[in-house]
C-alpha cells in the first residue's frame, strides 16, 4: 500500500509489523449503553458523525426527488403541494440537522480538545445533552415529516407560516428550537475549552486554525441562536393564539419576522461554513508541508467575519420594502464580509506557492472548495448590490449561489476533513484510489447541477415552484443529470469508509506527517487522549520541529 | 512520550496551586481552579445566550411602542402597578438573600447557607403566586389576546370609570399588542423562575447534606448568577411595562 502512494506524504508503518494500539477510545468500555452514557468527546463525536450523515442521506432523497421532478416542465412527478413540503424538508434537514452540526459537531467534538492538549472538553456530560438534544429534535423532525411534512420553506417566513397553512408548522418549528439548543451547548462547550482547557505553553496564536475558525463559529452560535428560539416562539404563540405580533391586520409587522429570522440564519451561514474553512487551513498546511502563510491574518479574519456578519443580515430583504437608505448601507457592509473571505482564500493559494504540494483525496477536495467557494463568494457579491439583487432575488441564481458556498463549499471541506482525520478516528486508511475518483465525481456532479442553474437563475426561473416554462427544459435535464452524479459521488463515500473500517490498511498515528497535537498520538487516541498533559514549545504548523522529533524517534506503531 | 513534548506532573501543579483536591473535582481538569474558573465563564456565555434570548422580545417592544404609543400608554395603566411594585422588592429581596446565601457557602456556614436558599424560594414562590393573581385579573378583564380580546375598556373608557382619552377603534386593537408582549416577556420571565425554583430545591436539598460548605461552592454560586439575572431582566421589565406613563405626583 504504502509503496503504491509512494510519492505521497502518506506514511504507512510496515504492513507486515503493523497493528492497532491495544487500548483506545474505541474498545476501552464495551457495549451499546458504554457509548450511549459516555461522556468522552471522541465518542460523542463518533455518535454525531453517525447520526448526521443519517440525516444528510434523508436530505439527499428530498434533493434527489425534487430534481426529478423537475426534470419535465410540468410537474408531474408530484404536485405542487407536495413539491413544497419536499423543497422545505430538504432545507430544514440539510441546515439545521446537517450542515450547522457538521464540522463542529463531529471532527471539531473529536480534535478540539486533542488539538489544545485537553484530556476532555470542559463540560463533557453537557456535550453529550447536545447530543441527546439533537437526537431529540431529529425524532421530532422525523415525525413532522412521517405525519405529513411541512411546507413553509426552511425560512417559516410570517404570515405564511402563521395564517395560511396547515401543515406540521409547530413540530418543525420545535424541532428546530431544540436542535438551537443543541448547538448553543455546543458552542458554549467550545468556547469555554478554548478559553480554559489549553495546556501549558498553548497560546492563542500558537493554536491551529481549525480552532480559530470553530471558535468564531461558536461566537455566532452563542449569540445568533437564542434569537432563531425566540423568533420560533414568537411563530408558534401566533400559530396557537393568533396573537398578532406579525399579523398585519392586528397592528403587527411581517418585517419584524423577517428581521429577527435573519439576525441568526445569516450568522448561520457562517456557523456552516467557518468551521469548514478550518478544516482548510488544516488540510492546506500539511499537503502542502509549509506554514499558513499569513497565520494571523486568516486567524483575525476567521473573527472578522463572524463580526461582520452579524451586520449584513438585511441584505435578505432588500426586495421587501426596507428603507432604500438602509439598504445602502447593509449593502457596503455585506460586501466588506467578501474582504476576509478572500484573506482566507489568497492565503491558502500562497501557503501552496512553493510548497511540497502533494495530492491526496483530502487536498483534491480542499483545491474543490478553493474554486467553488470562490464562484459561490463572488456571486454572493452581485446579490449584495442593491440593482443586481431586486433582479436575481427568488430567482435559481440564489440556488446556485448558497449551494456553490454550501455544499461546494462546506461539503468539500467537511469530507476533506473526514478523510483527512479518518486515520486518527478508526485507525485504518481509506482507500486511496477509490476515494480520488469520488472526489473527482462529486466536483464534476457538483458543477452540472448548479451551474446550469446560475444561467437559469439569470434567465429569470424562480425558485419554489414545480413547474416551469419548456424552453427551460435542457439546462434542468442537466442539472438533474449532474445531480445523479453527484449523489453517486456522495454514496461512494459511504461505502468504502464502512469497507475501510475493517479492511483499511492500519495508518499508524501520523501517516500524513502533520504537526498538530493530535497526530503526535496514538491512532485511534486512547480515551483519556494524553498520558501526561503535554507543554507546547513551538508555533502551530512548524514542519521543521517535526522533522527534528522524528528523526530521533525509533518508528514503532501502536 | 516524545521528549519534545515535555509533561508537567499533575501532583506538582497541585502543589504549586496550594489546592487541595476536592472529591467533585473532575478529572478532565488540572486544577480546582480551572474547573471553578470553566464553570463560571460556562454560565456567564449561558447568560449572553439568555440576554440574546430576551433581546428579540426587547426589539420587539422597542418597535411597537414607538409606532402604537397611544394604545401602550392606556394599555400600560391598566396593569396592576401594586402589585408590579411589590414583585419589584420582593425579586431584589430574594437576589439579596442568594447573594447572602453565596456568601455563606464561602464561609462554610451551613445553617445559614440553607435558610438563605429556603428564603430564596419563598420569595420566589410568593413572587409567582402574585403574578398568577395578576394574570388572573387580566383574564376577567378579557385583556389576553387571542379571539376573546374585549377593546371596549379602550374606547370607551368613562363607561369604566376611568379617566383615559378614548382611543380609535383601529388604536385600541394596538393595545392587543402591547398585552401581547405582557404575557410573552413576563411568561417567558415566570418560566425562568419556575426552573430557577426547580434547581432551588435540588440545591436546598444538597446544602442540607453539606455538600456545598466544604469548599466547593459552584453549583451555588453559579446558580447565583442566573438568579441575578431573571432579577435584571425583571428590573428592566418593570418600568417598560407598568410605568409607561405613570404620574403619581399629578
Amino acid at each position: 500500500m504504502s509503496a503504491s502512494i509512494g510519492s505521497t506524504i502518506v506514511s504507512l508503518p510496515d504492513q507486515s509489523t503493523a497493528q492497532m494500539p491495544k487500548r483506545t477510545y474505541i474498545n476501552n468500555e464495551q457495549g451499546l449503553l458504554s457509548w450511549l452514557l459516555t461522556a468522552d468527546h471522541k465518542r460523542i463525536a463518533i455518535l454525531y458523525l453517525i447520526s448526521i450523515t443519517f440525516f444528510f442521506f434523508i436530505g439527499g432523497a428530498f434533493a434527489g426527488l425534487i430534481r426529478l421532478e423537475l426534470l419535465t416542465p410540468q410537474p408531474d412527478l408530484v404536485a405542487a403541494d407536495t413539491y413544497n413540503k419536499l423543497f422545505t424538508m430538504h432545507g430544514i434537514v440539510m441546515i439545521f440537522f446537517f450542515l450547522v452540526p457538521s464540522v463542529p459537531a463531529t471532527l471539531g467534538n473529536f480534535l478540539l480538545p486533542i488539538m489544545l492538549g485537553a484530556k476532555d472538553m470542559a463540560f463533557p456530560k453537557i456535550n453529550l445533552l447536545s447530543w441527546y438534544l439533537y437526537i431529540i429534535a431529529g425524532a421530532m423532525m422525523l415525525s413532522a415529516i412521517v405525519l405529513g411534512g411541512v411546507d413553509t420553506g426552511w425560512t417559516f417566513t410570517a404570515p405564511l407560516s402563521t395564517h395560511y397553512l396547515n401543515t406540521h408548522v409547530i413540530t418543525a418549528a420545535t424541532a428546530i428550537f431544540i436542535a438551537g439548543f443543541s448547538s448553543i451547548f455546543n458552542g458554549i462547550n467550545f468556547i469555554v475549552t478554548i478559553h480554559r482547557m489549553r495546556c501549558p505553553g498553548m497560546t492563542w496564536f500558537r493554536m491551529p486554525l481549525f480552532i480559530w475558525a470553530n471558535y468564531a463559529a461558536s461566537l455566532l452560535m452563542v449569540l445568533g441562536t437564542p434569537v432563531l428560539a425566540v423568533t420560533l416562539v414568537l411563530v408558534a404563540l401566533e400559530r396557537l393564539f393568533g396573537i398578532g405580533v406579525f399579523d398585519p391586520t392586528k397592528g403587527g409587522d411581517p418585517l419584524l419576522f423577517q428581521h429577527l429570522f435573519w439576525f441568526y440564519s445569516h450568522p448561520a451561514v457562517y456557523i456552516m461554513i467557518l468551521p469548514g474553512m478550518g478544516v482548510m487551513s488544516e488540510v492546506i498546511s500539511t499537503c502542502s508541508r509549509k506554514r499558513i502563510f499569513g497565520y494571523t491574518a486568516v486567524a483575525f479574519s476567521s473573527v472578522a467575519i463572524a463580526l461582520f456578519g452579524f451586520f449584513v443580515w438585511e441584505h435578505h430583504m432588500f426586495i421587501m420594502g426596507v428603507s432604500s437608505y438602509s439598504a445602502l448601507v447593509f449593502s457596503l457592509l455585506t460586501m466588506l464580509v467578501a474582504v476576509p473571505s478572500a484573506i482566507k482564500i489568497f492565503n491558502w493559494a500562497f501557503t501552496l506557492q512553493k510548497g511540497s504540494v502533494t495530492f491526496e483525496t483530502p487536498m483534491l477536495y480542499c483545491f474543490g472548495f478553493m474554486g467553488l467557494f470562490t464562484i459561490g463568494g463572488l456571486t454572493g457579491v452581485f446579490l449584495g448590490s442593491l440593482g443586481m439583487d431586486v433582479h436575481l432575488t427568488e430567482t435559481y441564481f440564489i440556488v446556485a449561489h448558497f449551494h456553490f458556498v454550501m455544499v461546494g463549499g462546506m461539503l468539500m471541506a467537511f469530507l476533506a476533513g473526514i478523510h483527512f482525520w479518518w486515520p486518527k478516528m478508526t485507525g485504518r486508511m481509506y482507500p486511496e484510489t477509490l476515494s480520488k475518483l469520488a472526489a473527482v465525481t462529486t466536483f464534476i456532479g457538483f458543477n452540472l447541477t448548479f451551474l446550469p442553474q446560475f444561467i437559469l437563475g439569470y434567465m429569470g426561473m424562480p425558485r419554489r415552484y414545480a413547474a416551469y416554462p419548456p424552453e427551460f427544459q435542457v439546462l434542468n435535464v442537466l442539472s438533474t443529470a449532474g445531480a445523479t452524479v453527484l449523489g453517486f459521488g456522495y454514496m461512494l463515500p459511504m461505502l468504502y469508509l464502512t469497507w475501510s473500517l475493517k479492511y483499511g490498511a492500519i495508518a499508524g498515528s501520523n501517516p500524513w506527517q502533520a504537526t498538530g497535537l493530535e497526530w503526535q498520538i496514538p491512532s485511534p487516541p486512547p480515551t483519556e487522549n494524553f498520558a501526561e498533559i503535554p507543554i507546547m514549545d513551538h508555533e502551530a504548523y512548524d514542519y521543521e520541529w517535526l522533522a527534528n522529533k522524528t528523526r530521533n524517534e525509533v518508528t514503532t506503531v501502536g | 512520550m516524545d521528549s519534545a513534548l515535555a509533561t508537567t506532573d499533575p501532583a506538582e501543579v497541585h502543589a504549586e496551586h496550594g489546592h487541595v483536591s476536592l472529591p467533585q473535582h473532575r478529572h478532565h481538569f488540572e486544577t480546582a481552579e480551572q474547573q471553578r474558573e470553566a464553570g463560571s465563564f460556562g454560565m456567564w456565555l449561558f447568560l449572553l445566550t439568555e440576554i440574546m434570548f430576551f433581546g428579540g422580545m426587547f426589539f420587539s417592544y422597542l418597535i411597537y411602542r414607538n409606532w402604537y404609543y397611544p394604545a401602550f400608554v392606556v394599555a400600560s395603566n391598566q396593569l396592576n402597578v401594586t402589585i408590579g411594585t411589590v414583585n419589584t422588592m420582593l425579586l431584589i429581596t430574594s437576589g439579596f438573600c442568594m447573594a447572602i446565601a453565596v456568601w455563606a457557602a464561602e464561609m462554610r456556614k451551613r445553617p445559614l447557607l440553607r435558610t438563605m436558599l429556603i428564603l430564596t424560594a419563598l420569595l420566589g414562590v410568593i413572587f409567582l403566586g402574585l403574578k398568577s393573581d395578576e394574570y388572573y385579573e387580566k383574564y376577567e378583564l378579557h385583556h389576553i389576546p387571542g379571539n376573546n380580546f374585549n377593546i371596549s375598556m379602550f374606547t370607551n373608557p368613562a363607561g369604566y370609570g376611568i379617566k383615559e382619552p378614548p382611543l380609535s377603534p383601529d388604536m385600541a386593537q394596538r393595545t392587543q399588542v402591547f398585552f401581547f408582549l405582557y404575557f410573552a416577556m413576563t411568561g417567558m420571565h415566570a418560566l425562568h423562575m419556575v426552573i430557577g425554583l426547580g434547581i432551588l430545591c435540588w440545591l436546598i436539598r444538597r446544602a442540607h447534606r453539606g455538600d456545598f460548605t466544604a469548599g466547593y461552592v459552584a453549583p451555588v454560586e453559579n446558580f447565583g448568577l442566573y438568579w441575578h439575572f431573571i432579577d435584571i431582566v425583571w428590573l428592566f421589565l418593570y418600568p417598560l411595562l407598568y410605568l409607561i406613563n405613570r404620574h403619581p405626583l399629578h
